[in-house]
């Protein structure tokens, strides 16, 4: 499995989800109406590392995050 | 409910990686420091400038942010993502090095009201003019960056600061 974490002022709970790629992933998410308005604002991480490309393979225990837009300072 | 926070308390400590540049050395535990509330401006840069003059640096920047009252607020509230902001403090140090400087940052996690600090920044260089350089690209680049998210204080209710937050490059991968 694959967990699922959405950060910031997403602000819903983690999700567990059978996936190996990010491809599956996006069309997960777009059914998710909690989650789909966010879609075209979110960068994402993998283990932690930003990605600019889905071309990634996941494996079972990897973690993908979602940030929407910052605003520190 | 708010509440003015007397105390302070250094939730982030790095792992034990050390920052080199010339012939300084810098624990990362003291090079970036998250705070639950507003920062204790005067302790952490007198800390800085104490630390750092005795290391031939000639130009020793620091940037406050304060909390602006504007708009009805209370206060800011921060959430921040800090493994991503490690990697984030990390790159940047590794860029401030190549010009033989170092940067410095704390940053608050929670509430932080009017008038008080959230962001302190600070840029430590031989040289004057790498020195305000960094800092500018330091701050700029931490703004559009650093996985940190920043809410209104309303009547008590945090609200999302939409309107002023920044998508980070690549964002929209999933849509």
């Amino acid at each position: 499995m694959v967990t699922i974490d959405f950060l910031g002022p997403i602000n819903k709970d983690s999700l567990q989800v059978d996936i190996k790629n990010l491809n599956e992933l996006s069309e997960i998410l777009k059914n998710d109406e909690a989650v789909s308005s966010w879609l075209d604002k979110c960068a994402v991480a993998v283990n932690d590392t930003m990605i600019s490309s889905k071309d990634v393979v996941l494996n079972d225990g990897d973690k993908v995050s979602l940030l929407p837009p910052v605003c520190g300072g | 409910m708010m509440g003015i926070k007397y105390h302070y308390f250094l939730l982030y400590v790095a792992d034990d990686k050390k920052v080199k540049s010339e012939n300084v050395t810098v624990k990362n535990e003291r090079a970036l420091q998250l705070f639950d509330g507003d920062l204790p401006v005067e302790k952490i840069t007198n800390a800085w400038y104490e630390e750092f003059k005795l290391s031939n640096y000639g130009a020793i920047i620091t940037f406050v942010g304060v909390v602006r009252d504007e708009d009805g607020i209370d206060g800011l509230s921060f959430d921040i993502y800090e493994p991503i902001l490690n990697s984030w403090f990390d790159a940047w140090q590794k860029k401030a090095n190549q010009s033989n400087a170092i940067v410095l940052m704390a940053h608050s996690k929670g509430d932080v009201l009017n008038h008080t600090s959230s962001y302190i920044a600070a840029v430590c260089s031989p040289k004057r003019r790498v020195a305000l350089e960094l800092i500018d690209e330091f701050v700029e680049d931490f703004k559009k960056s650093a996985p940190i998210w920043k809410y209104d204080i309303i009547d008590g209710k945090r609200v999302y600061a939409k309107d002023r937050s920044t998508k980070i490059d690549g964002a929209g991968l999933l849509s």
